[in-house]
């Protein structure tokens, strides 16, 4: 497929996703639609809970974190015990405690971030009872998260923000599993594996070796692996790998499916907040950084390797095809990378580490501005809801008003908790970094030394933070050290944001609304929208300018010499 | 009767000029006498609890200290230098808090003057008087004033009635009528008395007097932070902190990368990266916003009050003395019965010689006017015939000739009593003047009806503009008046209010504030009497007139001095300059990062990655000269912002994106220009000295 029809076809998807998918949702947090009441009703009747009740913000986020941990204890002991129970064709055996802690928190953190090979670390047991389960769970806990704050702003003067349970539960029912059903029986027919026989040993003739093929049940968790902005493959190559993603077609579905919860969440908000152009305003700033660093990475990628045109190759053919999938070329195999670092996802159909410098700058950079392009399910809205808050309060005082967002005043608490979720992320990022780059069991698991392996290491805690999965990879992170950083950074990428939003929610529902006049800072408008995307670039570039200039910025400026 | 049916003792105060007079003196913003006590004031704030208030100029602080031990330790012009400059931005900052808050205590000496002790002459039980000192008066003691003394607290007139010279306080120079009963009976302490003699009950204990009140807040010493200011800190807060790991995680990452970086110059770094313009700054602002509504004799009970004006969403506004002059006045005679209009003119003259109200006299001056129709005095056979609330006329018996004017059922009931004809054309008149606004007032000379005088309430000059600005800002303007709808309507329509509430109840008036606080609006509004307290408490910014009672001043969170409704409209203004102000200045200072790391970071890393030479895109001379003009221009750029801090960004009346689109451009793309080119002249002028 032509990459331009490629990106048309794309925008039309992505278009109708957003009208349709985004009100279809915003149907099912508004408890407007019940067509599957026959599924959800014996949930509620199972977890004894009446679904009318709401919950306050701390009842809300006590409920979150205690499900959280007690979905991480059990990620965790399943890994443990992989070897005791049953769908083990492979006998894999116990996963070590440091990588089954990190995994655990990968997956319910919705970072998928993998420090292992799936094929040959995890069962099928455990693929599927705990890590497709947790795809499932964490993506509907992120879009839960977006929609109490989404109520925050539509409610008046309440003081709750919805039920925790109601809305994880109809997350999973009514959004993730019915298009995860359609889209795996498309990926099945496109050849993506769905067995529970084990791997086939095939015997190569011609080399006299037996090679054994590592098979099991992908396409199911393929798809909600792209829904869910997880990440997470079956197979270490993951969206390489021709048993995950053996077509031009699940190429396109694969990065469609990624975008498309992210970007119809904005038509969700909109709807509910009752003015659509709210949410066209942030999907305009979301298009725009997402366009930006898209057109980065394509220029440089089809530009080529900077150190093969210094080595006297003047022709590249596609642009730089080292890593990149000959199924599907250098244009949409970035497209596919740019996507799934600006969504939070991870999954790669390619090797990142193999991205020219600025191809490697602009997938790193893109997780470094918080994940909001469109980010993750609900992570991406309500992490660029905060930087609205911040952008709306430096607005807003430049017209002479309390700043006020939506109808509710953005006052100290606001601030301070906007602040907060802002800027956890880039100091995780930050201190886990230097503390890596200090010792030596963080330098010496980097494959590079200089400002590449200073990259990978960068990546890794930048992905890790964002709940992003991405991995860099050249840095061997399955090690004791890397396993508990990256499970702590995921956590507080994670939780210390979440708690904060959630917060922000009670406080915001919990005020009345102000009315709007011509005095008012409109926040629908391409002005406010323009601010919007300076504050999340400002943010971005002066938290992690110093940074990147050691990174990519140094090796760009070589034009590519390799540093030891 | 709600007393704003009729004439308010405000309308008589107003219209004041916009200025200032009196002690509450206009200086220049760098006056010699403010500017020398500043300088050693910013020494003393170097105090560490002082700083600790400000967490940014704190961090700058601890920061000056490291680079200090530094350069003891490893003495270099370059490390000293640094420590100076550092050392500059602190007390730069000191210096704007310091000359902000100067500014008032000059104003606050001027009136700590005022309140010089005096003795005063207290009533005992048995109706002798004392002298005791204005300092032992108690709440509720009963003092004598006569011509000359000054007012030893404040308090109400329980009698008397006295001329009383109010200058001090408002700077207003002719002098007030004080008298017991009604609204016009407070009096404050410090003023003094002109004429006549009074019995004052003082109403406020020592240390709680209007003035002293008034010197707290000019000298800022009740000044506590505002909820915006709170909001602003916060973030500013989060900025600082979130520079320091981008800081310190820069010494793991240069070993990284086979250098190592200088303490002074990650310093240098951090103190240029956390928004130390804004930081440096903020509390001048607030104080000089305070300080400006004391300029225009506005005294803010606090600075949350002022905030809320620039959030106020609907103002009310008294009819009388805000929109209108506040007197109607005799605007055309409407001859009938066949009656020339000379002849009207004359009657209506004669009816209303002896008139003193100000219709009346206007009424005369009309006369006087169409057709040079002389005063007449008023003779021996004459008459006057006052006006009383159950005939509703006034008039002049001349002899057996006895003209009136008056209402006109009031006026056609006496000429009917003299068996007189109402003609047929009088109905319609009186009712089409009053249909387009105006008052008409029949005349009749005996059993004969002349005509009609229509009298109409003048809008002020200027007044639609003003609400045409109010309404590009989003403030709708709503207008008050005891007149009747129809009257109302035509006023409104003149001055072009956004709507209008007539026959206006003190119940009213709450009730429309209520609906309009819970529509989610904020709501402004001026009141001077006893019965407009419950709704300046309820409004959310209440401006009660310095001539007002002391309820009405009480519940109010602001007090204007010149008594002056329209000021609310100024005040509005200053609560939204406030906050530009500090919007501003936060994005400037953001913006201003941006050169400062193109400065820095090559200078940082260039011995270890050479090629990061291209980011050095101003071309600084050398490491040890980008950090310095970084840290030079810093400092600097607080200094050059101090007059812009105290005066405010400039406030013009315009949408809310038209005023963002402005300062956006100019202080957030300009934020992000200048530095550039500041930066690389410091540069230059560093090189071309050969200092580096």
């Amino acid at each position: 497929m032509p990459y331009a029809l490629f990106l048309l076809a794309m925008l039309v998807v992505l278009a109708l996703c957003w009208r349709f998918l985004g009100a279809y949702m915003a149907a099912v947090y508004e408890g407007r639609t019940a067509w599957l009441a026959f599924l959800e009703r014996p949930v509620y009747r199972l977890l004894r809970l009446d679904p009318e009740v709401e919950q306050s913000w701390q009842r809300y986020a006590g409920a979150l974190v205690a499900y959280s941990a007690v979905a991480i204890a059990v990620v965790y002991g399943m890994q443990r015990l992989q070897g005791h129970l049953f769908l083990d064709p492979q006998h894999l055996g116990a996963v070590s405690p440091a990588l089954a802690f990190n995994t655990a928190v990968s997956f319910v953190t919705n970072t998928n971030w993998q420090n292992y090979a799936g094929e040959t670390t995890m069962s099928y047991l455990t693929q599927m009872g705990a890590l497709a389960v947790q795809n499932f769970a964490s993506a509907s806990v992120g879009i839960a998260v977006a929609v109490a704050l989404i109520r925050g702003f539509a409610r008046r003067s309440s003081p709750t923000i919805g039920n925790f349970w109601v809305d994880l539960v109809r997350g999973v029912l009514y959004i993730l599993l019915p298009i995860s059903l359609v889209a795996a029986v498309v990926f099945v027919g496109q050849g993506a594996l769905q067995t529970f026989a084990g791997p086939v040993s095939v015997h190569d003739a011609l080399n006299g070796v037996t090679q054994v093929i590592p098979r099991g049940p992908v396409a199911s968790q393929e798809v909600i692996k792209q829904l869910g902005t997880n990440g997470g493959g079956f197979f270490n190559a993951n969206g390489a790998d021709p048993f995950e993603n053996p077509t031009g077609l699940t190429n396109f579905l694969s990065a469609a499916l990624i975008l498309s919860i992210p970007v119809s969440l904005t038509y969700t908000f909109g709807k509910m907040v009752g003015n659509l152009r709210e949410g066209v305003a942030i999907l305009a700033v979301m298009a725009v950084l997402f366009g930006g660093w898209l057109a980065i990475a394509n220029t440089a990628e089809l530009g080529g390797n900077p150190a093969v045109a210094a080595a006297g190759i003047a022709h590249q053919g596609g642009g730089n095809m080292e890593g990149k999938e000959v199924r599907f070329g250098v244009a949409q195999s970035t497209f596919y990378d740019v996507a799934s670092t600006q969504t939070s996802t991870g999954s790669v159909d390619g090797a990142n580490d193999s991205y020219t410098p600025m191809g490697g700058f602009a997938l790193l950079t893109g997780m470094m501005l918080g994940e909001v392009s469109p980010g993750g399910v609900g992570s991406g809205l309500y992490t660029i809801l905060l930087f609205a808050i911040v952008a709306v309060f430096i607005g807003g005082l430049m017209v002479g008003r309390t700043p006020e967002y939506l109808g509710k005043k953005i006052q100290a608490r606001e601030v301070k908790l906007a602040a907060l979720g802002v800027l956890v992320m880039p100091i995780t990022v930050l201190v886990l970094s230097a503390i890596a780059v200090s010792l030596p069991a963080g330098r010496s698991a980097a494959l590079n030394g200089g400002p590449h392996g200073f990259s990978e290491i960068l990546y890794a805690f930048t992905s890790q933070a964002n709940n992003n999965g991405s991995a860099f990879a050249g840095l061997s992170g399955n090690t004791p050290f890397y396993n508990i950083l990256g499970g702590l950074a995921m956590l507080l990428g994670r939780f210390a944001i979440i708690v904060p939003t959630l917060a922000l929610a009670g406080t915001l529902a919990a005020k009345p609304a102000v009315a709007a006049s011509s005095g008012t800072f409109r926040t629908d408008t391409p002005l406010y929208a323009g601010l919007l995307l300076g504050v999340i670039l400002i943010v971005g570039a002066l938290t992690f300018f110093p940074a990147v200039s050691l990174g990519p910025i140094v090796e760009q400026l070589s034009h590519g010499r390799f540093f030891s | 009767m709600s007393h704003h049916a009729v004439l308010t003792p405000a309308a008589e105060a107003a219209p004041t000029p916009r200025g200032t007079r009196g002690v509450v003196s206009r200086r220049g913003l760098f006056d010699r006498e403010i500017v020398v006590p500043a300088l050693g004031a910013a020494v003393r704030k170097l105090d560490p609890r002082i700083q600790f208030r400000n967490p940014v100029m704190f961090v700058v602080l601890c920061g000056t200290v490291v680079t200090f031990v530094e350069s003891v330790a490893h003495p270099g012009l370059f490390d000293w230098s640094v420590t100076l400059w550092l050392l500059l931005t602190v007390l730069f900052a000191n210096f704007a808090e310091a000359v902000a808050e100067g500014r008032g205590k000059a104003q606050a000496d001027a009136l700590r003057q005022m309140r010089a002790d005096t003795t005063a002459r207290r009533l005992c039980e048995d109706g002798t008087e004392e002298r005791v000192a204005s300092a032992d008066l108690r709440r509720g003691d009963r003092v004598v004033c006569e011509a000359g003394d000054v007012i030893p607290s404040d308090g109400e007139i329980e009698q008397g009635v006295a001329s009383v010279d109010e200058s001090a306080i408002t700077g207003e120079s002719a002098p007030v009528i004080r008298e017991s009963g009604g609204d016009r009976s407070a009096v404050t302490g410090g003023t003094r008395v002109l004429s006549d003699r009074i019995v004052v009950r003082i109403t406020a204990e020592r240390g709680q007097t209007f003035l002293d009140r008034m010197i707290g807040l000019v000298e800022g010493a009740t000044r506590q932070k505002t909820p915006n200011e709170i909001a602003l800190s916060i973030l500013l807060a989060a900025l600082t902190i979130v520079f320091l790991p981008v800081v310190v995680a820069l010494e793991p990452f240069a070993r990284d990368a086979g250098t190592t970086v200088s303490i002074v110059v990650l310093v240098s770094l951090l103190v240029c990266l956390i928004p130390t313009t804004i930081g440096a700054l903020l509390s001048a602002i607030g104080i000089a916003g305070m300080d400006r509504l004391v300029q225009r004799n506005v005294l803010a009970m606090s600075g949350r009050a002022v905030e809320a004006a620039g959030d106020v969403q609907t103002l009310l506004l008294d009819k009388t003395g805000t929109v209108t002059l506040g007197n109607r006045m005799a605007s055309a005679f409407w001859p009938v019965g066949g009656h020339d209009e000379r002849t009207l003119a004359d009657g209506a003259q004669l009816a209303s010689l002896a008139d003193e109200t100000p219709e009346g006299r206007s009424i005369v001056v009309l006369a006087k006017e169409r057709f040079n129709l002389r005063e007449r005095e008023l003779g021996a056979g004459h008459v006057f015939v006052p006006f009383s609330a159950q005939t509703r006329m006034s008039g002049l018996d001349d002899g057996a000739r006895r003209i009136r004017k008056g209402a006109a059922d009031a006026v056609k009931q006496f000429v009917r009593a003299q068996r007189g004809e109402i003609p047929t054309e009088l109905d319609p008149l009186v009712e089409r003047i009053a249909r387009a606004g105006a008052t008409p007032l029949v005349v009749a000379d005996g059993a004969r009806v002349l005509g009609v005088i229509e009298l109409k309430d003048v809008v002020k000059t200027g007044i639609r503009e003003r609400f045409d600005e109010m309404r590009r800002m989003g403030i709708r303007t709503v207008m008050i008046t005891g007149d009747n709808p129809l009257t109302a309507a035509a006023i409104a329509e003149e001055a072009g209010v956004d709507d209008f509430l007539a026959e206006a109840t003190p119940e009213a008036k709450m009730a429309l504030i209520r609906t309009e606080q819970e529509g989610g609006k904020l709501v402004a509004m001026t009141g001077d009497g006893t019965n407009d307290a419950p709704a300046l408490a309820q409004a959310d910014v209440g401006v009660a007139m310095n001539t007002g009672t002391t309820a009405a001043k009480e519940a109010g969170n602001m007090v204007d001095l010149d008594s002056n409704p329209t000021k609310l409209i100024d005040v509005v203004e200053i609560g939204k300059q406030l906050l530009i102000t500090r919007g501003a200045l936060t994005t400037f200072s953001i913006a201003n990062d941006v050169a400062k790391y193109f400065a820095i970071i090559p200078a940082l890393f260039v011995t270890a990655y050479p090629q990061l030479r291209t980011l050095n895109i101003m071309g600084l001379h050398s490491p040890t000269s980008a950090v310095l003009s970084a840290v030079i221009f810093n400092a600097l750029i607080i200094v050059a912002l101090i007059p812009l801090a105290l005066r405010g960004v400039r406030f013009r009346p315009m949408s809310a994106g038209a005023i963002l689109r402005r300062n956006l451009l100019i202080f957030g793309v300009g934020g992000i220009i200048l530095p550039f080119l500041a930066i690389k002249l410091i540069d230059l002028f560093l090189t071309a000295v050969g200092w580096y």
